[in-house]
């Protein structure tokens, strides 16, 4: 087995050279970037925790929210923008956990859904405040730290969104290796044991909850200031399940899923869309269909088997 | 005054008539999931299937309205047991993520096939005539269809009801739920009782998708679309309990006809945090048979 600080690595000088190796791409590299922020929060409670959520679009769309209108209505400066969609993010976190980690299962899902639902309505009955059906619209976004401002190129985007998820990919990292992780991934397999051993289940799990929302509104964030602009399907169940397919895509629990499922994904999903926009959702769900009958544990799990495979064949 | 009690009287049966639509579609994933503990998101495919089928038997090849719906539900109650045989049954044991992931999948496939076949715009249903007038009823003059759909709504659910309590089957299925184990040791052929009850939920589920087809339009979106309100009757019922289901759909499909009457602007945001109020006080549900 590889060492995961020597892959870390490796993720870490991908996001580096890609400006190098693609430099037509970037646009797309940055929204890849974005994508893979989100993904990976949600790996934290569906692949480590064990929650299964179909409302993780709710923290992306509350960070896309707080960030836009706090450039609109209080300052363009953008690092305080990240911090302002992660703190709103967060705080959404703190609420709807109150109400959803009481439940799991089936009643966790809808409600969920619930939550995604209910923030979407309200957003698109503030017009004043959010643009309503059409967006937040005219958000102009200050130089990253007063000295970088964005170009035509998409270049500042790029090492801006790119930085930031290294630095998550970075908290993410020592999250699962920690004590905390591992007591996340013991709540998975058993949560009655977990407790019956004394570790304080609801606590853990609420805590992972609001690091991954606030880590989906940072996400959220960078989406608004690099695009400039809010869409109110950044609020959407269909960009819930978006994610989590994305996620699994990858393979969920296992640290680089989200790095792997979203290019994919993201590739798949700009090739089809030229050859056969119509049928788009029949092959996500075939594709879907195919991962649980035939790799489940998505990419990463079938990667792993393919190189154990080689290994003992080599033998 | 007497005008408002009409109002009220009206709300609530234009209440009554979609909780009843709202039950069909729901009861069956309530006990799938409380036998199987199978959380299968993809329930309202079928019944999207059973509006599709009725709407297509009738337009296209002439078949009255009974009978289409009839043709329906027994097709799309087989469909649903060879699925379960073939492929629901291989995800019991796993995950409750690779459960999700095999719904949505399928929801996507099914999403994308109706679309191909039927087009992106509702199917409007032609009701037959004895459908489409108004009926007195005692406590006022409603629309005949929802008439209708209350009085077919209470029926079933009687039946329902006593086919759980009162038959041998029932006992079986309740047997299941209670303690799969158990009843396995007993001599109940669980499997057998898995794949009925499966394609009677699903049955039940294309009866509520064709006769309701003019209350909750038949179109692509169908199993998207009203997913959040039959997790709401599963959930707050409490996952496998039947008569709970009934009561909770009723409940809902009054209050939600309530509040979108008195407070239009307002009405979605509300009814979903009365729903997340409810599940605060009470995470299982009001009489959950299993905390699945």
């Amino acid at each position: 087995m590889t060492s995961p600080r020597v892959l870390d690595g490796l993720v870490i000088a991908g996001l580096a050279v890609l400006p190098f190796v693609a430099p037509g791409y970037l646009d797309l590299g940055t929204r890849i970037v974005i994508l893979i922020l989100c993904a990976m929060s949600l790996d934290l409670l569906v692949g480590y925790c064990g929650l299964v959520t179909l409302g993780h679009a709710a923290f992306f769309g509350v960070g896309a929210y707080a960030a836009g209108i706090f450039a609109l209505r209080a300052s363009a400066e953008p690092l305080a923008g990240l911090l302002a969609g992660g703190a709103a993010a967060a705080i959404a976190g703190v609420l709807s956990g109150a109400v959803l980690l009481r439940s799991r299962r089936l009643t966790l899902i809808m409600l969920s859904l619930a939550t995604v639902l209910l923030l979407q309505e309200i957003a698109n009955k503030l017009g004043w405040l959010t643009g309503g059906a059409d967006g937040l619209q005219g958000i102009a976004i200050g130089p990253v730290a007063g000295l970088f401002a964005f170009d035509l190129f998409g270049r500042v985007s790029y090492v801006y969104a790119a930085t930031v998820l290294a630095l998550a990919f970075l908290v993410f990292r020592s999250l699962v290796d920690s004590p905390f992780g591992h007591s996340l991934v013991g709540i998975r397999e058993n949560e009655g044991r977990m407790r019956a051993i004394g570790t304080p289940v609801d606590a853990r799990l609420g805590t992972a909850f609001v690091i991954a929302a606030a880590m989906a509104g940072v996400a959220g964030a960078l989406q608004a200031q690099v695009a400039e602009f809010v869409a109110l399907n950044a609020l959407s169940v269909e960009f819930s399940s978006e994610i989590l397919i994305m996620l699994i895509l990858g393979g969920a629990g296992r640290r680089y899923g989200a790095f792997l499922g979203v290019p994919l994904y993201v590739v798949m999903q700009d090739y089809l869309a030229r050859e056969d926009p119509a049928n788009w959702y029949l092959w996500i769900g075939l594709l879907l269909l195919g991962i649980v009958f035939l790799a489940p544990g998505g990419l990463v799990a079938w990667i792993g088997a393919v190189t154990r495979r080689v290994r003992a064949s080599r033998a | 005054m007497s005008e408002l009690a009409d109002l009220l009287v009206s709300l609530t049966f234009y209440g009554t008539a979609y909780g009843m639509v709202l039950y069909l579609l729901a009861v069956g994933l309530s006990v799938t999931l409380g036998l199987m503990r199978f959380v299968n998101l993809a329930h309202g495919v079928f019944a999207m299937a059973g509006g599709y089928l009725t709407v297509t038997a009738m337009s296209r090849l002439g078949v009255p309205f009974l009978a289409a719906v009839i043709a329906a539900v027994v097709i799309v109650g087989l469909a649903g047991m060879v699925l379960e045989r073939t492929l629901c049954r291989r995800l019991y044991a796993a995950p409750i993520l690779e459960q999700v992931l095999f719904s949505i999948g399928l929801m996507f496939v099914s999403v994308a096939i109706a679309r191909y076949l039927f087009g992106p715009l509702a199917q409007p249903i032609a009701l037959p005539e004895w459908l489409t007038g108004r009926l007195d009823v005692g406590i006022g003059v409603f629309p005949t269809y929802r008439v209708f759909l209350v009085g077919v709504g209470a029926l079933l659910s009687v039946a329902i009801w006593a086919g759980i309590e009162r038959t041998t089957f029932g006992a079986s299925v309740r047997a299941a739920v209670d303690n799969r184990r158990m009843a396995e040791s007993v001599g109940i052929d669980v499997n057998t009782v898995f794949t009925v009850c499966f394609g009677l939920g699903t049955a039940l589920a294309a009866l509520g998708g064709s006769l309701g087809a003019d209350l909750l339009p038949i179109y692509p979106g169908y199993p998207n679309d009203y997913l959040v309100y039959f997790l709401i009757v599963v959930a707050v019922a409490g996952v496998g309990n039947v008569r709970g289901a009934l009561a909770v759909a009723l409940a809902f499909g009054i209050v939600d006809t309530v509040i979108r009457y008195f407070l239009p602007d307002a009405g979605r945001i509300l009814i979903f945090l009365v729903v997340m109020a409810v599940l605060f006080r009470n995470p299982h549900g009001f009489a959950p048979k299993i905390h699945a």
